[in-house]
């Protein structure tokens, strides 16, 4: 890996792997406890039409991604605070027509069709020098956002209803948290690419909320697994010539399910020593 | 016998509905509610469920929108004066794997008194600490939200409610799930609590919670209200087609305090009606 770095991709590699965590392992941590990773995987593919359109115009991708996927955001935002049912069935559709435009606008874009399987699945390899400062500079928003409205945000995950008569803007704040995600999965689409995006907002989340009960902590936890994902499969990828981002998700997976079953086996543990009736502590007479 | 330490006309009014009507998908839940709420009032709501106890508090609440009628919170409307409120909820639907202890959960409470990007003080953390002494629970503070039992979490959820120094405290069958001695701990916090705070207290069990309440609205689509412990025939009648829970729990007498006499009516009228 050392020897790796003499190359300058790879430092780039490493840059953008690490920004990506910390982006992920904030916004990730909201999206596990809000549950809204569906709502999640429809922004960041709808951010794909937003590539697309940029593509088209002969503007740039990213632009077009961040304002395409913002403005997916806001909707589908709206309809699942509107819509009384078939929330779920509105974002599958909106999901389904962002990938599809975006396919058609290169489609009718003449002479194209390189790039785009890199924003299917990644190119964490390929991140320029230029991405790297507007990751950074998002990074920095994705970061202060949630550092100044960490008690509003806590408190409408944990308890919409309760938040709304203390006179918090509750859907303004969940609108910006959509839009959070929404600027965090075109940062992930870089690395790990469209369809593992998710992965990367899910699996440091889910992972670090088996060890801590605190949401900041979760935070902090989740962007340190991220990173180790991160470059743990940047290693793989490197020592064994994989597609980076299909070996960053299996990393991932693959502490998912060790940690969730050595979770198990010390609940098991617990349950079994309170069943075992153990001896009755001696009381001074 | 007169429930109320002071005289109504010194007392202001914290919460009015006028002629208030509200419906769910076509079906009328209140109808026609005209109801007032004054400092220091102690009221119990009690109506059989499904008689839109919780949709009452959830209209003065500003949750729930009147299809016709007027509510007035503090002077207000209640998106406005709804902070003034602290609030209870019978079934709190958060997540109980969500990774916040007690002491956050507590603090949330002085959301309504901290504007945004800014955080909690030093005064708030005082404000929490003595709500959650209140309760008894500032022992569990650190404890994760999820590790409590159910009345714990109940208490917890009132101590939220009490740390937004509330004007009025509506409770939504706050005695659900606990056990008959933290309950009657419960309303000895309640009635003490009652000394500046007015509180308005939804059950469906009438006996516990006649003895300690100042007046009793009984709550069936229509509500009757005389501002009185007493219950009368016509909210019998309102609330209840057949008010077996009254005669089991044998605490007619105790609510029926000035005329015993009708306890043998309604139980009369008990046995021709069901």
């Amino acid at each position: 890996m050392l020897n790796a770095l003499q190359y300058e991709f790879m430092r780039n590699a490493l840059a953008a792997g690490i920004l990506v965590s910390v982006a992920c392992g904030i916004i990730g941590t909201y999206v596990v406890v809000n549950r809204i990773v569906f709502l999640a995987g429809g922004i960041s593919h709808a951010a794909y039409g937003g590539i697309g359109l940029g593509i088209f115009l002969g503007a740039s991708p990213v632009a077009g991604a961040v304002s395409f996927s913002l403005g997916a955001a806001l909707a589908m935002g709206v309809v699942s605070r509107r819509a009384r049912q078939g929330v779920d069935i509105a974002i599958g559709i909106m999901w389904a027509m962002g990938m599809a435009l975006g396919i058609i606008l290169i489609d009718m874009t003449p002479g194209y069709s390189a790039d785009l399987m890199s924003y299917l699945f990644g190119s964490i390899l390929a991140v320029p020098a230029s991405d790297i400062t507007l990751m950074a500079v998002l990074d920095a928003v994705i970061i202060l956002t949630p550092v100044a409205l960490y008690k509003e945000f806590l408190a409408v995950s944990f308890d919409e209803e309760f938040a709304l008569v203390a006179g918090a803007p509750v859907e303004a704040l969940y609108l910006v948290l959509l839009g959070l995600v929404a600027l965090t999965a075109v940062m992930a689409m870089r690395v790990v690419g469209l369809i593992l995006t998710i992965a990367l907002l899910t699996i440091p989340a889910a992972v670090s909320r088996q060890f801590t009960a605190h949401l900041g902590r979760m935070m902090a936890l989740s962007s340190f697994l991220g990173a180790v994902f991160t470059l743990t499969g940047l290693w793989l990828s490197y020592a064994f010539d994989l597609t980076p981002g299909a070996a960053i998700v299996m990393v991932s997976g693959v502490a998912f399910a060790l940690s969730s079953v050595w979770r198990a086996l010390r609940h098991r543990r617990t349950a079994a020593s309170a069943l075992t009736p153990s001896p009755p502590p001696s009381r001074p007479a | 016998m007169t429930g109320h330490p002071g005289s109504v006309i010194l007392r202001m009014e914290v919460i009015r509905l006028e002629n208030v009507w509200v419906e769910y998908d076509g079906a009328t839940v209140l109808e026609d509610v005209t109801f007032a709420v004054r400092e220091r009032d102690f009221i119990g709501v009690i109506g059989p469920n499904g008689g839109g106890k919780t949709t009452l508090l959830k209209t003065i609440l500003g949750l729930t929108k009147p299809r016709r009628g007027r509510v007035t919170v503090l002077g207000t409307t209640p998106l406005k004066g709804r902070r003034f409120l602290g609030y209870v909820p019978q079934y709190s639907l958060f997540d109980r794997d969500f990774p916040v202890s007690v002491w956050d959960v507590v603090l949330m409470g002085r959301l309504g008194h901290r504007g945004l990007f800014r955080g909690y003080t030093g005064a708030d953390q005082a404000i929490a600490a003595r709500a959650l002494e209140a309760v008894d629970m500032f022992q569990l503070k650190d404890r994760q939200i999820g590790q409590l039992s159910w009345g714990q979490r109940q208490r917890v959820l009132i101590a939220r409610a009490l740390a937004a120094e509330p004007k009025v405290l509506l409770l939504d069958e706050p005695a659900a799930a606990l056990d008959s001695r933290v309950e009657a701990g419960l309303y000895d916090l309640l009635r003490a609590l009652n000394e500046t705070v007015a509180i308005v207290m939804v059950s469906h069990d009438i006996g516990v919670i006649s003895s300690y309440v100042k007046s009793i609205a009984c709550l069936n689509r229509r509500l009757v209200y005389h501002d009185s412990r007493e219950i009368t025939r016509d909210m019998l009648d309102v609330a209840y087609e057949c008010p077996v829970d009254l005669i089991a729990h044998g605490l007619a007498h105790r609510v029926l305090d000035t005329h015993n006499e009708m306890t043998t009516d309604v139980s009369g009228e008990v046995h021709d009606r069901c």
